[in-house]
């Protein structure tokens, strides 16, 4: 399966600024479906970017994110080829990772 | 160590303070070793996240209040027409940002998303959140120990909720 996950992770200098995005539903748990049945809370609750072994950015996440969340940040310290994780869990223990090298 | 990991966690712990977050802690920044609430922690602020209105989510993450402050910058649109994704992004001039978390008042629960801050990383964040109507939107930015936050009015013309 093609990764859920699309990282667009490029360096300015000393400065690298990353984007990212995710497939995911994050249903709330309000939404109701066509027959009435509420759709039970499904969201990511964790992501989490490391690069050269050490966290750079954490996000955790409410049901009040968007549907295929979207995030974008910088750091400082990385260089070009330097390889970027990511990965992230759901509430339902769900995960998936992936690498993107800076480019 | 001796957090509990089992299928209940710690969401008393959390709760309860300075001395049981210290022992939660040991990996932390090397900086605002005190102040390390649910925020600077490890863990996923689960607590925080239920909470329904704005203030008692924001004790739950932080314990404690915030000041505004015209160093944070928040960025969304005056009027979304889609509540299901409204473009935020928020900045700020501070100095040693730990965490960084967007409140929406008038949503189910009010926390949004928090954002953790390593030392290295640029003190700026965009992203998109769900509105289910015209809300105040908060920003907190978590800077050496203190809260400053940055609010705007955001008029929703179609909720984020759905069904």
């Amino acid at each position: 399966m093609a990764s859920s996950i699309r990282v667009r992770a490029t360096s300015n200098g000393d400065i690298t600024e990353v984007q990212t995005l995710i497939q995911h539903p994050m249903d709330t748990g309000l939404v109701k479906d066509s027959k009435g049945e509420p759709i039970p809370a499904h969201f990511i609750q964790e992501l989490k970017f490391e690069c050269n072994g050490k966290e750079v950015f954490v996000a955790n996440w409410g049901t009040a994110v968007s549907k295929d969340p979207y995030v974008k940040f910088s750091f400082r310290g990385a260089k070009k080829g330097d390889e970027l994780k990511i990965s992230w869990t759901d509430n339902k223990g769900a995960s998936d990772t992936t690498t993107a090298k800076i480019a | 160590m001796t957090t509990t990991i089992g299928a209940h966690p710690t969401r008393r712990l959390i709760l309860q303070g300075a001395a049981s977050v210290a022992l939660l802690g040991l990996g932390n920044l090397p900086f605002g070793a005190a102040p390390a609430r649910a925020a600077a922690n490890d863990k996923y602020p689960e607590e925080a996240f239920k909470q329904k209105n704005e203030a008692d989510a924001i004790k739950a993450l932080y314990g404690r209040t915030a000041e505004p402050s015209d160093k944070v910058k928040l960025d969304a649109p005056e009027i979304a027409e889609n509540g299901g994704v409204v473009p935020i992004s928020v900045t700020t001039s501070l100095d040693k940002v730990t965490s960084i978390s967007f409140f929406v008042a008038e949503n189910p629960n009010a926390l949004a998303a928090s954002y953790r801050i390593p030392e290295g990383t640029i003190p700026a964040v965009a992203n998109r959140l769900k509105m289910a109507k015209t809300t105040k939107l908060t920003a907190i930015v978590e800077a050496d120990g203190k809260l400053y936050s940055a609010t705007k009015e955001v008029k929703v013309t179609v909720g984020g909720c759905g069904g």
